[in-house]
C-alpha cells in the first residue's frame, strides 16, 4: 500500500493563486510496487521534448560525420553480410536479393541497438539532472529511445533508395510499417528501462550491453531468414521481440512469402511484457536513483 | 490551515554509508551469487535500499540519519532561512522537499507549485547557445514553453547577455554563465521557492542583484526556504530562521537570534564554568596540550564581577599538560572578534617568561588582560603554545566564547559606536 503522491500540481498562469485553488502534495516514503503515474509523464511532456531535442542537437553538432553516421553503420554491416553470408555462403533470403533482405532488417535493428546503448547509460549520464531537479525519471530513458528516431528516418530513406534501385516497390502491406516501428520502440524502451535501472546499481551493466547487443544480433533473423526454423520453433522464436520487428518490416516493405501472423503475436506479447515489467521495476528502484547515481 | 505552504512532520532520512556504499555492486557478482544461492538472490532483486551484500550475509553497514524527526510549518509568503554547519542536513532537507530523494520516515505536505534551485545552471549544455539553454534550463526547472517565451527578454536583460545570446555557452565567461543561469532561475514563478546556497557564486554586484530579486519574490507573497552560510544575507532576507544541527532542528525563531546562536556555537557563556579543552580541535605538534581554561572578570577596584564588562580586567587561567620535552616555549592568549579578526594577542615571552616542561608535568599559566576596552559583543578566546617562528606545539583557535557587555555607567558610549576598541580619551571643543 503506497501513500505516495496525492495530487499532481496544477500549472498556473500568473502569480500565486488564492489558497483554495492550490492542491496539496504529500511527500512520504513509498513502499512496495510504485504506480507508474503515466499522467505525470504527460504533464512533463515538454521536458521530454526538450531532452530529445537536446540529445539530437548535441549529437549532430558534435560529430563531423553527423547524419552520415546513421547510415554508415547499417550500410557497412549490410555490405559485409552480403559478401560473406549472401554471396559466399549462399544464405537463402526468402526470394529477395540478399543485400536488401539484410538491410531491411538492419535499419530497425540499428534503431533498437542504438536505443539500447543510449538508454542503458542514460540515467547515469544524466546524474547532474537527477540529483538536482525533480521530474519523472522515466523521461530519461524515454528521451534516449526517442532520439534514435531521427537516425532511423535517415537510414530508412536510404532503404527506400535501395528498394528503388532494385526495382522493388512496396506492397499495400506497407501500411503496417508504423506498427512494426512501434513494436521496435516498445522493445527498445522496455529493455532500455531494465538496463538503465540496473545500471544505476550495477555499474558493469554498461559494459555488458555491447555483448548483449552483439549476441542479440545473431539471435535475430537479420543475416538469415526465420523460415530456416521448422515449426513449432518458428513461432517460439517470436519470444525474441526483435524477430517480430524484423520479419514484420521485411514483410511490410518487401512482401516476403512468410506472412508472419503468429510470430508477430508472440513478439508483441513479449515486447509488452518486457515493457511493463521494466517500467514497474524502474519505478520501484527510482527512489534510490538520486542517492546512488 | 489553508495558510500553510509547507508542513513537515517527523521527517527523517537515513543513509547507508561505509564499505557497502563505496564499491558499486557489479552484475557479475550478483549473477554468481544467484547461481550459488538462487532463492536469496531472487528475493533481493528489487530490494530498494541500495544495499546488497555480495556474499549472502548481512555485512555490517553503517547507517547515519542525515535528518531525524524534523517538523516545522512554513506559511504562504514567509521567507525562512535554514542555517547550520556543513553536514547538518540542510541540503538533504531541500532534496526531500524537492522530491529528488525520498524520506525514510515522516511526511511533508506541500501546497502549491514548488521550484528548487539546488544548483545554478542545471542541465546547461555547452554546445547549445544561450537562447537554447534558456529554453532547456527553464524547461528542466519546470517552466512551460509559453512561459519561457513570455519572460525571455526579461531573463536576457537580467543576465545582461543580450549581445551573446546566440553564441554557444561554452564561449561564455564564468560570470556570464552564472548570470544567465541565475537569470532563468530568478524568473521561476512558483508558490514555494527552495534555494540552496546558490548565491555563493558571482561577484558582489550580481549577488546584490540576486538578493534583490529574491526579496521581490518574497514580497509577492511566495514562500521561500533559503539555505545559506551567508548569515548577513539570511538576516536581511528572512525574518525567521531554522538552525539544523546534526539532522534535527535545534532552533526555530527570529533570524537575528538564530544566526547569532549559530555563529557562536563554540562554547558556553558561564564564567563559572571551566572549559574542558581535551575534546576540542587542537593543532600543533602535540608535545604539550592545553587541558582547560578558566575565564574570570575583575572590576575597576579589583573585585570579581560576574560578567565581562567593557573596561574590566579579564583573567585567563589555563592548564597545560606535557607529553614530550619542551624548552623555552611561549604561551599566548588571542582574542578574536566574530569575523575571526585577531584583536588582542598577548604572550608570556613579551614578559620574559618561558616554559620548559618534561613529560608528565603540568603547568598553570595565568594572564591578566588589563582594562579590556572592547566594544560589547561576542568574541572568541584562543590559546597557543610554541616557539615563535620555529614550532607550534599546541593551538586551540577557539577555546571559548567571551561575551562582553556594556559598562552600566556608560552604556551609550560603549554600545553605539562601531569601533572595536573603545579607548579612553579626552576632548575639548572651543568656538572662536
Amino acid at each position: 500500500m503506497n501513500t505516495e503522491f496525492a495530487v499532481s500540481e496544477s500549472p498556473l498562469a500568473l502569480g500565486p493563486s488564492p489558497a483554495a485553488a492550490l492542491p496539496t502534495l504529500r511527500i512520504a516514503p513509498s513502499k512496495g510496487w510504485v504506480p507508474l503515474k503515466l499522467s505525470e509523464l504527460w504533464e512533463y511532456r515538454e521536458l521530454l521534448y526538450f531532452l530529445v531535442w537536446r540529445d539530437i542537437k548535441v549529437r549532430y553538432k558534435q560529430t563531423a560525420l553527423g547524419a552520415t553516421w546513421a547510415i554508415i553503420q547499417p550500410f557497412l554491416t549490410m555490405v559485409v553480410f552480403s559478401l560473406f553470408f549472401g554471396h559466399l555462403a549462399k544464405m537463402p533470403s526468402d526470394g529477395i536479393p540478399y543485400p536488401i533482405f539484410s538491410f531491411a532488417a538492419l535499419v530497425p535493428w540499428s534503431f533498437f541497438a542504438n536505443g539500447l546503448s543510449q538508454s542503458s547509460n542514460s540515467l547515469v549520464g544524466s546524474s547532474n539532472l537527477i540529483t538536482k531537479v525533480y521530474f519523472p525519471r522515466l523521461i530519461v530513458p524515454l528521451a534516449s529511445s526517442f532520439s534514435g528516431v531521427v537516425d532511423f528516418l535517415i537510414a530508412f530513406a536510404v532503404l527506400i533508395a535501395m528498394m528503388l534501385y532494385y526495382g522493388l516497390l512496396p506492397t499495400l502491406n506497407v501500411l503496417w510499417l508504423p506498427l512494426f516501428l512501434l513494436l521496435a520502440m516498445v522493445t527498445s524502451l522496455g529493455v532500455g528501462l531494465w538496463l538503465s535501472a540496473l545500471n544505476v546499481e550495477y555499474r558493469d551493466v554498461r559494459f555488458i550491453v555491447p555483448f548483449i547487443t552483439q549476441f542479440w544480433l545473431f539471435v535475430t533473423p537479420i543475416a538469415y531468414p526465420s523460415s530456416l526454423l521448422p515449426e513449432p520453433w518458428h513461432t517460439l522464436y517470436g519470444l525474441n521481440p526483435m524477430v517480430g520487428v524484423v520479419e514484420g518490416f521485411r514483410w511490410a516493405l518487401l512482401g516476403t512469402k512468410t506472412a508472419p501472423g503468429p510470430i508477430i503475436a508472440v513478439s508483441s506479447t513479449a515486447a509488452i511484457v518486457i515493457l511493463i515489467t521494466g517500467a514497474f521495476y524502474f519505478r520501484r528502484m527510482e527512489k534510490t536513483f538520486a542517492d546512488i547515481v | 490551515m489553508s495558510d500553510i505552504a509547507i508542513k513537515v512532520e517527523g521527517l527523517g532520512k537515513r543513509y547507508h554509508i561505509g564499505a557497502n556504499q563505496q564499491s558499486y555492486k557489479t552484475l557479475k557478482e550478483k549473477l554468481t551469487d544467484t547461481a550459488a544461492t538462487p532463492f536469496r538472490a531472487l528475493r533481493s532483486l528489487g530490494r530498494r535500499n541500495g544495499h546488497h551484500s555480495s556474499n549472502g550475509h548481512k555485512s555490517k553497514a553503517e547507517m547515519i540519519w542525515a535528518l531525524k524527526d524534523v517538523s516545522f510549518e512554513i506559511k504562504r509568503g514567509e521567507v525562512v532561512g535554514i542555517i547550520g554547519r556543513n553536514g547538518a542536513g540542510k541540503s538533504t532537507l531541500l532534496k526531500i522537499l524537492s522530491r529528488i530523494t525520498e524520506p525514510t520516515e515522516g511526511y511533508a505536505d506541500i501546497t502549491g507549485r514548488i521550484a528548487s534551485l539546488l544548483e545554478v545552471g542545471t542541465g546547461f549544455q555547452p554546445e547549445l547557445t544561450g537562447r537554447e539553454n534558456i529554453y532547456l534550463n527553464g524547461s528542466i526547472l519546470g517552466m512551460k514553453h509559453a512561459e519561457i517565451r513570455r519572460k525571455f527578454d526579461e531573463i536576457v536583460a537580467f543576465a545582461e547577455v543580450e549581445k551573446f545570446i546566440d553564441t554557444p555557452v561554452k564561449h561564455y565567461s564564468s560570470g556570464m554563465y552564472v548570470r544567465l543561469a541565475f537569470g532563468v532561475a530568478a524568473h521561476l514563478d512558483p508558490e514555494i521557492l527552495l534555494v540552496d546556497e546558490v548565491l555563493a557564486v558571482g561577484d558582489a554586484a550580481f549577488q546584490k542583484k540576486c538578493l534583490g530579486k529574491m526579496g521581490d519574490v518574497a514580497r509577492e507573497g511566495r514562500a521561500v526556504l533559503f539555505v545559506s552560510h551567508n548569515t548577513s544575507a539570511v538576516v536581511s532576507l528572512c525574518k525567521r530562521a531554522l538552525l539544523l544541527t546534526s539532522g534535527s532542528i535545534s532552533m526555530d525563531g527570529p533570524s537575528t537570534d538564530v544566526t547569532a546562536s549559530y555563529q557562536f556555537e563554540a562554547a558556553g557563556l558561564n564564567l563559572n564554568q571551566t572549559t574542558d579543552l581535551r575534546e576540542v580541535t587542537h593543532k600543533g605538534s602535540g608535545k604539550a596540550r592545553f587541558l582547560s581554561m578558566d575565564l574570570q572578570a575583575n572590576g575597576k577596584s579589583g573585585q570579581p564581577i560576574h560578567s565581562i564588562v567593557t573596561g574590566c580586567d579579564v583573567l585567563i587561567e589555563t592548564t597545560v599538560s606535557c607529553l614530550a620535552d619542551i624548552q623555552d616555549a611561549n604561551v599566548a592568549v588571542i582574542v578574536y572578534d566574530s569575523n575571526g579578526y585577531r584583536l588582542i594577542d598577548v604572550n608570556t615571552a613579551l614578559k620574559g617568561d618561558f616554559l620548559s616542561m618534561q613529560p608528565g608535568q603540568e603547568a598553570t599559566i595565568r594572564f591578566r588582560l588589563k582594562e579590556v576596552l572592547l566594544k560589547p559583543g561576542s568574541y572568541y578566546v584562543g590559546l597557543w603554545i610554541g616557539r615563535g617562528g620555529v614550532e607550534e606545539i599546541d593551538s586551540v583557535d577557539y577555546a571559548r566564547r567571551m561575551d562582553v557587555i556594556a559598562d552600566v555607567e556608560s552604556v551609550r558610549h560603549t554600545e553605539v559606536f562601531p569601533g572595536a576598541y573603545l579607548c579612553k580619551f579626552d576632548s575639548m571643543v572651543e568656538t572662536n
